[in-house]
């Protein structure tokens, strides 16, 4: 992948992440955390992971983001304006963000493999979807399985949760 | 030149915006927003590193887009979760801030 398109995607990603965070109005955020995932499935393909990119467009972009703006709708949030702002608290979780980027900074600087470019990579990944079909019902299978019972433990769960109690 | 550093950076960034994310925002749903920031960010250094590692037969590393997938499928159930305990919440309480649910504040 071009340098200049690695760059694009990667500034897209995180100039609609930062969105999210600085937007008031819910929706505002819930739409560039949409655009943030486009730019990072576009990452993950350009990484050779066509399965994944293409997963992450489906189920964050879609299925995710859809119940997102579906609870942002029905619970009507509305944008919060004319508050005050915790300054302290605010500059406070800041610099922990900052600290934790610092350091992050320093230990990719320091990791003697990460200055290496890519490998060539001679075998062919267009049908990477058979490869990661096999490695999970192979390898996976059992922690597979136990993803499998998960789901269902959590559509129980919801149910269960937007039940409402007879008073 | 595309370095795996550039990638991990990246990631890095994504991760910190998350982390800043769930540290000063005090709306629930962009509290959880920002979990699946971080969440995301790190399925981004695991998908870099399974392609630096290139195996004998000349693939990636299949074994860390495995992982991804598992990520993916609990974050999705996770937020289902999530979700339907902000609804709950805000049922009883009226609000989705977090400054106005310190019940269980110390």
């Amino acid at each position: 992948m071009s340098p200049f398109l690695f760059w694009i995607f990667a500034l897209l990603t995180l100039i609609f992440g930062a969105a999210v965070v600085i937007n008031r109005n819910p929706v505002a955020s819930a739409l560039s955390l949409v655009m943030s995932f486009l730019g990072l499935a576009a990452l993950f393909m350009s990484l050779n992971a066509y399965f994944i990119g293409i997963i992450q467009v489906l189920v964050y972009a879609g299925a995710v983001m859809v119940l997102f703006l579906f609870i942002i709708m029905l619970l009507d949030l509305r944008a919060e304006e004319g508050r005050q702002i915790n300054w302290l608290a605010s500059a406070a979780g800041l610099a922990v963000a900052i600290i934790l980027l610092g350091q992050i900074f320093s230990v990719v600087r320091h990791f003697t493999i990460a200055h290496k470019a890519f490998p060539p990579l001679p075998g062919s990944t267009i049908d990477d979807v058979r490869n990661i079909g096999a490695a999970l019902f192979g390898n996976y299978n059992l922690p597979f399985q136990i993803v499998g019972v998960l789901v269902l433990v959590a559509t129980i769960g919801v149910v269960l949760l937007s039940k409402r109690e007879p008073r | 030149m595309i370095t795996l550093g550039d990638y991990l950076i990246v990631s890095g960034i994504l991760f910190a915006i998350g982390f800043a994310g769930v540290m000063l925002r005090r709306n629930l749903i962009i509290i959880l927003m920002s979990l699946e920031l971080m969440l995301n960010a790190a399925n981004l250094s695991l998908v870099a590193f399974s392609r630096f590692r290139v195996d004998s037969s000349g693939l990636p590393n299949y074994n860390a887009q495995v992982f991804v997938f598992f990520i993916i499928t609990v974050a999705a159930a996770e937020v289902a979760v999530g979700l339907a305990i902000i609804v709950a919440l805000y049922r009883t309480r009226r609000t989705t801030d977090v400054k106005n649910i310190s019940s269980l504040k110390f």
